[in-house]
C-alpha cells in the first residue's frame, strides 16, 4: 500500500509541476513580425495614380535644409541623444514599430475596432439609445464599430494612407535626402538600412494620416492614437532612419492629405445611414406587399436593422448604376419550394452540428467585441505581406485596394440585404439554434460571403501564388455562416458571387494605378 | 476511535461553468480498502448575472441552465489517505433567444487526500488535511461560446489546505485552495480582451477559493451550513453588453447547505443532497445549485473498519 500512495501522489505532483512548469505566456504573431526590410524601394512610387488626390504635388511640401550645416548637425545629435538614452521600452517600441508603419497602425485599427464592436444595450424604455459622434465617451459609446462601419473605417484610413504615400514618396524623389544613417556613420542604424531618402518621413506621414482619420473614426480614443503616435515618432528617431526634420514634413503632409478623406467621408451618406423605425417599417410593408415574409428583428426587446440605409454610402471603385447593376438577383420566395428546402438544409445543421462544423463557424464568426470579418481579412493580409517583404508605400496600396473592396462589398450586400428584406432562418422556424450570434439585419445576401468573395478577389491578384488558398478561405467563410445556422444556402452562394464581382473593380484600379505587381 | 466509514466526500459545489469539479471540500475519509461511488445530478440556474460589477438581466438569454451528470468515486487508500475522481457531463440551455445550448463531457478530476495530522486536545479533535488535484476537459469541447460553453478548456493544478475541528460532533471545516491553470485555446486565432491578442491560446488567470462549513456530523450523516468563495487573480471585466470571455474575472461568493445520510434503507447505500446561492459576483451569474446524488459502498480485501 505505501507504494501506492508514493505512486499516486507522485503521479499527482508531477502533474503539478507540469502546470507550474507551464507559463501563461502566450505566442503572439504580431509580435513575432520581423523589422521591414523591403525587397523593393518603390522610389518611383510618386507616379502611381492616387485615389483622391489630383496630383501627388497636390499638397505642398517645402524643400528641405541640405544634410550639412549647423541645423542639420543638431537633428543628427538629436538622435545620438536619444539612442543614448534608450531603454528597455524604447528599445520595445522600436522593435514593434520596426515591423512596418501601415502595418501596426492596420492592427492598431483593428483593435479599435474590436473595442468598439459593442451593440448598444437598450434603455428602460425598450428602446435603444444611438451613439453619438459628438459625445462619444458617454454610453453608448460612438461609434459601434459594427462590420459595415469597421470596412468603412479600414476603408478610408487604408486609401487615405495609399495617397499620403504617393506624395510622400514624389518629394522624396524630389528632394533626395538621404537617411541620416546614410549621411553621418557615426549614426546607429537600429532598423535594416535603405537608400530610400527618408525626407518627408513615410512613417511620419502614416502618423499624419492616423492623426486625422482617427479623429474622425474613433473620437474618444485621441488620448490612445496620440500616445501611439508619439512612441511611432520617437522610435524612427531612436532608429537612427529619421532626423526631426524628416518627421515634421511627414507628419504635415500626412494630415493634409487625409483631410480630403475626411471630406469625403462626412459627405459619404454614411451619417444617414442608421436609418429608422419609420423608414425599417416602409421596408416590411412593401416586401409584404411582394407576397413575401419580411425580416423581423430576434432580438427583445426588438432593435432596428443595423445600418438600414448603408447601401446608399458611396462606394470606392464603381458607381452607383454598377450598384444596381451588380445587385444580386430576388432571393427565393419564402413561399417556394427552394426555401422551404433551404431551410430544412440549416435546420439540419443546426440540430446537431459536428465539432468540425462548430469550429468552422467560431473560426470565421468575428462577431460582437471582434475585429469584424474585414479586420479578419486585414489580418490574413498582413500575414502576407510581411512574408512579401513590401515596401511602405506598396504596404498602403494592397491594403487600399483590399479595403476600399471590403467597403464596396459591404454597400453592396447592404443594399441587397434592404432590398430584399428577407427573414432569418431562426425567424422562419425557431428551432434553428445557432452557435454564433444572429445578426441583426436581413438575411439576403451574406455579408461574411460578400467580404470574404470581395477579399479573396483583390488577395488573389495581389499574392496569385496564393489564390487557391484565398479562395478556399472565402468558401470556407461562406459556408461557416451555414454551420452557424444564420444563413441559407442561397444566401452565401450569391455573397460570394456578388463579393468577388466587387473585388474584381479594385483589381481594375490596381491594374491601372502603374504600382504593378 | 471511531470508526471511519464515512461514504462519499465529493460535492459537486462550484457549478457554473465549474471552474474546477470541486471535489472533497470536507474532511471526511473512506475505510481502507473501500470504493464509494455513484452518480450525482446537479442543476444550476441563474437569470441575472453580473456584467463586471454591474447586475443585469438579459431577455435575450431568459434564464441559462446548466445541468450536469457526474460519476464521482473516492477510494480509501489508507485510512487517512484517499483518492477520488469526478467525471461530469455537462449541458447547457438558455430559457430564451436564438442560442443553441451546448453539451458533453466536461472536465474529468483526479485528487489525492491526506491528512498527515490528527489531535486530540480533550474533547476536540483537530485534523490537518491536505489536497492535491488535477483536471482536464475530458472532450474537445468550445470554449468560445460562454455562458453556454460546458467549460474553460484549461487544465488546472490545484492545491488545497484544510483544518477540521470536531466537538460533540458539532464541526467546522475551513480550507484554501489555490488554482493554477494552464493556458486554453479557442478556436480563432485573433481575441480582444483589453488589447488584441493573435494567437488561439489564452493565458488564464489563476483563482483561489476559500471555504467555510459549520455544522453536526455523526458515522452515518453529516449536515451542513457552507460559505464559499471563488476569486480569479486578473483576468478583466466583460464590457457593456459583451459577451463572457473565458480569462473574465470571474468572482463568486455562495451560501449553501449540504446533507448526507448513510445506509438509506440498504447498508452501502449513501444519499447525499444540497445546494447553494450566489450572494455576491462578478462575471458570473447569480445562480441557484441544487444537487442530489446517490453512492455505494464497496469494501476491497480485508474489512478491518469497523473495529476501534
Amino acid at each position: 500500500m505505501p507504494q501506492k500512495i508514493s505512486f499516486t501522489s507522485s503521479a499527482l505532483l508531477a502533474c503539478l509541476l507540469l502546470l507550474v512548469g507551464c507559463s501563461k505566456e502566450v505566442t503572439d504573431v504580431s509580435q513575432q513580425f520581423p523589422a521591414l526590410n523591403p525587397a523593393r524601394t518603390d522610389i518611383n512610387a510618386g507616379t502611381w495614380k492616387t485615389i483622391l488626390l489630383t496630383a501627388p504635388d497636390e499638397v505642398a511640401v517645402a524643400a528641405p535644409a541640405a544634410p550639412t550645416g549647423p541645423d542639420y548637425t543638431a537633428q543628427i545629435n538629436e538622435i545620438k541623444s536619444v539612442q543614448a538614452a534608450m531603454k528597455a521600452n524604447d528599445k520595445e517600441a522600436l522593435q514593434y514599430w520596426s515591423a512596418g508603419a501601415v502595418l501596426r497602425w492596420n492592427e492598431l485599427t483593428r483593435q479599435l475596432v474590436a473595442k468598439y464592436n459593442l451593440p448598444p444595450v437598450n434603455n428602460a424604455d425598450g428602446l435603444y439609445p444611438a451613439p453619438d459622434a459628438n459625445n462619444p465617451l458617454a454610453y453608448p459609446y460612438f461609434p459601434f464599430s459594427n462590420p459595415p462601419y469597421a470596412a468603412r473605417a479600414y476603408a478610408y484610413i487604408s486609401a487615405a494612407t495609399y495617397d499620403a504615400l504617393v506624395a510622400c514618396y514624389h518629394y522624396k524623389k524630389l528632394y533626395n535626402r538621404a537617411a541620416p544613417y546614410n549621411v553621418n556613420t557615426t549614426v546607429q542604424a537600429l532598423v535594416p538600412t535603405s537608400d530610400l531618402p527618408s525626407f518627408p518621413s513615410e512613417d511620419a506621414t502614416v502618423a499624419g494620416v492616423m492623426w486625422e482619420m482617427m479623429k474622425l473614426l474613433f473620437p474618444g480614443e485621441q488620448a490612445f492614437v496620440q500616445n501611439k503616435i508619439n512612441e511611432h515618432l520617437q522610435s524612427r528617431l531612436a532608429s537612427g532612419a529619421n532626423v526631426r526634420s524628416d518627421l515634421d514634413a511627414g507628419y504635415a503632409l500626412g494630415r493634409a492629405v487625409a483631410l480630403k478623406f475626411v471630406a469625403r467621408a462626412r459627405a459619404d451618406r454614411a451619417g444617414q445611414a442608421a436609418g429608422s423605425l419609420l423608414i425599417e417599417d416602409g421596408m416590411r410593408q412593401a416586401t409584404i406587399a411582394r407576397g413575401e415574409v419580411p425580416w423581423i428583428s430576434q432580438e427583445s426587446p426588438k432593435r432596428p436593422g443595423m445600418l438600414m440605409h448603408f447601401g446608399r454610402v458611396r462606394t470606392w471603385n464603381f458607381d452607383s448604376a454598377t450598384l444596381v447593376a451588380i445587385r444580386p438577383p430576388a432571393p427565393p420566395s419564402t413561399n417556394s419550394p427552394q426555401f422551404k428546402q433551404e431551410l430544412e438544409e440549416i435546420y439540419n445543421f443546426a440540430k446537431n452540428p459536428s465539432r468540425e462544423q462548430i469550429r468552422i463557424a467560431q473560426f470565421w464568426a468575428d462577431g460582437v467585441g471582434t475585429y469584424t470579418p474585414p479586420g479578419h481579412w486585414n489580418a490574413i493580409a498582413c500575414e502576407d505581406f510581411v512574408s512579401m517583404q513590401l515596401s511602405e508605400v506598396r504596404w498602403a496600396r494592397n491594403l487600399a485596394l483590399l479595403n476600399t473592396a471590403m467597403m464596396d462589398a459591404a454597400i453592396a450586400c447592404w443594399d441587397a440585404k434592404y432590398t430584399y428584406f428577407n427573414p432569418r432562418p431562426f425567424q422562419m422556424d425557431n428551432r434553428i439554434k445557432t452557435v454564433v450570434g444572429l445578426p441583426n439585419f436581413p438575411s439576403y445576401t451574406s455579408g461574411h460571403s460578400t467580404f470574404s468573395g470581395s477579399a479573396a478577389t483583390v488577395l488573389s491578384y495581389l499574392n496569385s501564388k496564393r489564390q487557391s488558398d484565398y479562395e478556399a478561405m472565402a468558401q470556407e467563410a461562406s459556408v461557416s455562416r451555414m454551420y452557424g445556422a444564420i444563413h441559407y444556402r442561397s444566401d452565401c452562394e450569391q455573397g460570394l458571387v456578388c463579393g468577388n464581382r466587387v473585388g474584381g473593380f479594385s483589381v481594375e484600379r490596381g491594374k491601372a494605378d502603374g504600382a504593378g505587381l | 476511535m471511531q470508526h471511519i466509514r464515512m461514504g462519499i466526500l465529493c460535492l459537486l459545489l462550484c457549478a457554473t461553468h465549474s471552474l474546477q469539479a470541486q471535489m472533497d471540500i470536507d474532511a471526511l475519509f473512506m475505510g481502507k480498502g473501500q470504493l464509494c461511488t455513484g452518480p450525482m445530478y446537479m442543476h444550476n440556474s441563474w437569470k441575472n448575472y453580473w456584467e463586471g460589477t454591474l447586475k443585469r438581466d438579459n431577455p435575450n438569454l431568459g434564464t441559462v441552465t446548466t445541468q450536469s451528470i457526474s460519476l464521482m468515486g473516492m477510494y480509501g487508500i489508507r485510512k487517512n489517505v484517499a483518492v477520488f475522481y469526478n467525471l461530469p457531463y455537462v449541458i447547457t440551455n438558455p430559457s430564451a433567444g436564438q442560442w443553441k445550448g451546448q453539451r458533453g463531457f466536461q472536465d474529468g478530476s483526479l485528487w489525492l487526500k491526506y491528512k498527515p495530522v490528527t489531535k486530540q486536545l480533550g474533547k476536540t479533535q483537530l485534523s490537518v488535511i491536505g489536497l492535491l488535484g488535477v483536471s482536464t476537459p475530458l472532450s474537445n469541447y468550445s470554449k468560445d461560446m460562454l455562458p453556454f460553453s460546458i467549460g474553460m478548456g484549461s487544465t488546472n493544478g490545484h492545491a488545497r489546505l484544510m483544518v477540521d475541528v470536531i466537538r460533540n460532533k458539532w464541526f467546522a471545516t475551513a480550507s484554501m485552495t489555490y488554482v493554477l491553470r494552464s493556458n486554453a485555446r479557442l478556436d480563432r486565432t485573433a481575441y480582444y480582451t483589453t488589447q488584441m491578442h493573435y494567437s488561439n491560446e489564452v493565458a488564464m488567470p489563476d483563482v483561489t477559493q476559500w471555504n467555510l462549513r459549520l455544522g453536526y456530523r455523526t458515522n452515518k450523516m453529516v449536515a451542513e451550513a457552507v460559505l464559499d468563495n471563488m476569486t480569479t487573480q486578473g483576468g478583466f471585466d466583460m464590457t457593456r453588453n459583451n459577451m463572457p470571455f473565458i480569462s473574465n474575472r470571474m468572482n463568486a461568493t455562495r451560501v449553501g447547505v449540504h446533507f448526507k445520510q448513510e445506509e438509506v434503507g440498504l447498508k452501502p447505500l449513501t444519499v447525499l443532497a444540497g445546494g447553494n446561492y450566489t450572494i455576491a459576483g462578478r462575471n458570473m451569474g447569480q445562480s441557484t445549485t441544487l444537487y442530489a446524488g446517490l453512492a455505494w459502498i464497496f469494501q476491497f480485501g480485508k474489512n478491518n473498519n469497523t473495529k476501534k
